[in-house]
């Protein structure tokens, strides 16, 4: 009797079969890769504007004047968008559930978080930005803080949490009802069926969505620069207006791709894991 | 596999073989950002009939264009907007404020009639960038620095100008009377300006200043109570305690550190106008009509206590 | 006091009527086996008993007390009604162990060491001890299916509901489920099991119900059920179950 394979170790074509087909395909991989990109440098360093262009961009002259001092202003960038994810994430998942509580009851709840995410999708990040900005210190709440950094962060998280709910939503919906029958039937209540069965795998389906909503929360961090502080973009776009040498915005962009990039990776091995399980458990 | 690795070998011989074939101006060395992609022509004013308006070398014939930007902010320019125009808070064309008075003595001198002169809307950044130009100059509190000369061509100094720092009444520097005052004061400025300069180079406090897009933005803040303080030219501090922010007062005013600042107009890098404006200024302050708009526009925007 | 009494259970959806008044009890020990052609309403039968289908009319009665009565703490009576689902419907971000412990835990309130004792003891008695700790996707169809009961056992049901629990397994796995049936036949629990498995039904059934179109047309024990059927779709649905090679 041969013990049946489980669907998990089902193998993705990239990593080939024996190991002499994946020796050769990588190979073929390497070479064409140095091909098409040797081909692509030549064609770009040799057109006509070039030189113009190395100058206006590339110089390494200025990029080496102005890297430290946008490194240090991107640290205010990652403040940001570490402070507001964890609020995003937890007001989100919030919304989430008010949205998706069932029950004549509750209808009031779902019309409030409906109408809530209607509107921060409605209006634009950069408008919210400026209202709560320079609008809510106006009104002097006795309590709240008045400093740029927190109604940024207090901007960023209303307007994402919009999205981020919807997508918590999708999560939810995404799983399968035989999975909450199953919980119901077992004698747990909804809200345990909620947190203990539908939640936790609803989050672990919709990381990757999550992870884009928060690569896109990472660049809107520079919106923040409009009130007042100065992050990675203020910081390159006052070193370009001294000179009008463009190559400290390629600086800026090359420490936004240098975040982006290994969490885009990241996010493609979760949906490969959490697509194992998935597809194995039973069916659905 | 085989056919498509030796199609993408061919295609990679045949664009070498392209590529060998086209202009090799690699520019090594030139990584210093001198923007000198125009023409070098140096003119030297000759004859004043040079600069006879028929003479001049305009961006539209016929035509003084001169640039500034929207909104244009009192005392620099005045009289308000008449129905239908597209500026806000004051239309240059009313020749009321100070700059606008000066650019049309400056336009008369050089023989144009009123109705010759056009505005144009220049934000202020794009004022000083590298590049040709659509206005002849631009006169907008553009001041001078040795930077901003790398990419255009400035004209004498038409005003002497200090910075100035604007505060609420409730603001914790206040009631400051000298640059030690100011250390741990979060200032803002626009950026790009040379106020965002002077809070660096010389008042160094231990907060880094905030940066604006526009000046308004930095209105906003100082209102919004962000910043302790916002730092613009002495006349636009006026502007703004009288009119923008009615709880504001202006601490004082910045001495100027090493050369003093001064404003001038801008011109595309090179443009030999810049001669026949620079005659213009000359004969102005000479007769005295330089002064007169000063004190017409300016004589009480002048004072305030300076910050040493 | 019969463990499972139903009165006259209606339940429509929509306008299909697919419980006509169906009407059963279920004594104590009794291990009751219904067949009948899919979409006969054996699946929403038992969902109904588990009452995680309301139904219309009719009434149900489990050890005395009647769980269709308004006011009733639906998951309380669940608890002790035990329901394993042809998709077996385990949790996948969770391991084996876990899976069994989850509802002792937080339904019942168990301890998490008194819930892993029960677990550990189950599993063990059911052969899958070795796999506690190993997620759903790395078992096989039987194993998890196997797991799905004593997930479903862990909560001690005095009834437990058996939807096709074989039906979505591969041939050579369907047998390792089956005496995990007939251990717990042969203990005593009382069960309800719809079932195609024919050779099985007539093996460990107190009592066959032949379902037909929302009723249940016909009942008894196993050896009458399948060698001299009364009425005539019972006797066609036999036939055809034997020409299919599955009696």
């Amino acid at each position: 009797m041969t013990e049946p394979t489980p669907l998990g170790s089902r193998r993705s074509r990239i990593l080939g079969g024996p190991r002499s087909e994946g020796a050769r395909s990588a190979l073929i991989a390497a070479v064409s890769t140095i091909v098409f990109f040797g081909l692509a440098v030549l064609l770009v360093t040799n057109a006509p504007g070039w030189p113009e262009v190395k100058r206006s961009f590339f110089s390494a002259e200025q990029f080496r004047d102005s890297f430290p001092d946008i490194v240090e202003a991107f640290g205010l960038n990652i403040r940001l968008f570490l402070v507001a994810e964890v609020f995003i994430l937890a007001f989100a998942l919030l919304l989430a559930v008010m949205r998706s509580v069932p029950g004549a009851v509750f209808f009031p709840l779902r019309l409030l978080a409906t109408a809530y995410t209607d509107l921060f999708r409605s209006v634009p990040t950069v408008l919210v930005i400026y209202i709560l900005g320079f609008g809510a210190p106006t009104l002097q709440l006795s309590g709240v803080p008045s400093s740029p950094f927190f109604w940024g962060v207090t901007a960023l998280v209303l307007v994402y949490s919009a999205y981020v709910a919807e997508v918590y939503r999708a999560g939810i919906q995404s799983v399968h009802p035989s999975q909450e029958a199953a919980a119901r039937s077992l004698g747990l209540s909804q809200p345990q069926a909620l947190r203990f069965v539908i939640l936790p795998q609803a989050v672990r389906r919709v990381v990757p969505p999550l992870l884009n909503d928060f690569i896109g929360l990472q660049k809107d961090t520079a919106l923040v620069a409009l009130i007042g502080p100065v992050e990675a973009f203020r910081q390159s776009q006052i070193e370009v207006a001294g000179s009008f040498n463009y190559t400290p915005y390629l600086a800026t962009a090359l420490l936004f791709i240098l975040l982006t990039i290994p969490m885009a990776r990241f996010t493609d091995w979760l949906i490969a894991r959490n697509r194992r399980r998935e597809l194995a458990a039973g069916g659905r | 596999m085989r056919k498509s690795f030796v199609i993408l070998l061919v295609a990679a011989l045949a664009a070498l073989a392209a590529g060998c074939g086209s202009d090799d101006t690699d520019d090594v060395g030139a990584e210093d950002t001198t923007a000198a992609t125009e023409t070098d022509t140096v003119s030297t004013a000759t004859a004043q009939d040079t600069c006879a308006p028929e003479s001049l070398n305009l961006v539209e014939p016929g035509q003084l264009t001169i640039g500034t930007d929207n909104p244009a902010f009192p005392p620099w320019f005045e009289g308000g907007t008449p129905e239908g125009s597209s500026w806000e808070i004051n239309d240059p064309a009313t020749g009321e404020g100070f700059e606008s008075a000066v650019a049309y003595a400056v336009a008369e001198e050089l023989g144009f009639t009123e109705d010759e002169v056009e505005w144009t809307v220049v934000p202020f950044n794009q004022s000083f960038r590298p590049g040709p130009k659509d206005f002849d100059f631009d006169i907008n509190q553009i001041s001078y620095t040795e930077r901003r000369a790398q990419n255009i061509t400035f004209s004498d100094s038409y005003y002497d100008v200090n910075q100035a720092v604007v505060a609420l009444n409730s603001s914790p520097i206040a009631n400051a009377s000298s640059l030690a005052e100011l250390q741990d004061a979060k200032l803002g400025a626009p950026v790009g300006t040379t106020s965002y300069d002077y809070i660096v180079e010389n008042v160094q406090p231990s907060q880094d200043p905030s940066v604006y897009d526009t000046l308004n933005d930095g209105v906003s803040a100082l209102a919004a109570g962000q910043i302790d303080g916002l730092v613009v030219d002495l006349p636009t501090a006026f502007f703004i305690t009288a009119v923008q922010v009615e709880d504001g007062k202006i601490v004082g005013q910045f001495p100027s550190v090493g050369e003093q600042e001064y404003f001038a107009m801008a011109f595309e890098l090179d443009n030999p106008l810049v001669e026949c404006v620079n005659e213009a200024l000359a004969a102005l302050k000479e007769d005295g009509t330089l002064d007169a708009i000063q004190q017409e526009w300016l004589s009480d925007k002048a004072s305030a206590p300076v910050l040493e | 006091m019969s463990a499972l009494a139903v009165d006259a259970l209606r339940k429509s959806f929509g306008k299909l009527e697919v419980l006509r008044g169906i009407d059963l009890e279920v004594a104590e020990h009794e291990v009751v086996c219904l067949i009948g052609a899919s979409g006969s309403g054996k699946s929403t039968f038992l969902r109904c008993v588990n009452l995680l289908e309301p139904i219309d009319e009719g009434r149900i009665v489990v050890a005395g007390e009647e769980i269709t009565a308004r006011g009733i703490d639906v998951n309380r009576v669940r608890r002790r009604i035990g329901i394993v689902f042809q998709a077996f419907n385990l949790f996948p971000h969770m391991s084996v162990l876990r899976n069994v412990t989850l509802a002792p835990r937080r339904a019942l309130g168990l301890s998490r060491a008194e819930a892993e004792e029960r677990a550990v003891e189950l599993l063990e008695r059911f052969g899958l001890a070795d796999k506690r700790d190993e997620y759903p996707d790395r078992l096989s169809g039987g194993q998890q299916q196997r797991v799905a009961i004593v997930r479903a056992l862990a909560m001690r049901p005095d009834l437990m509901l058996l939807d096709e629990v074989t039906s979505a397994l591969d041939p050579e796995l369907v047998a390792e489920v089956l005496n995990v049936i007939r251990e717990l036949a042969e203990a005593g629990m009382t069960m309800v099991i719809a079932t195609h498995e024919m050779a099985f039904a007539r093996d460990i059934a107190d009592r066959v119900c032949f379902l037909d179109e929302g009723v249940i047309l016909e009942q008894g024990p196993p050896e009458q059920m399948f060698t001299a059927p009364l009425e005539p779709r019972t006797q066609q649905f036999l036939q055809r179950i034997t020409e299919a090679g599955r009696l």
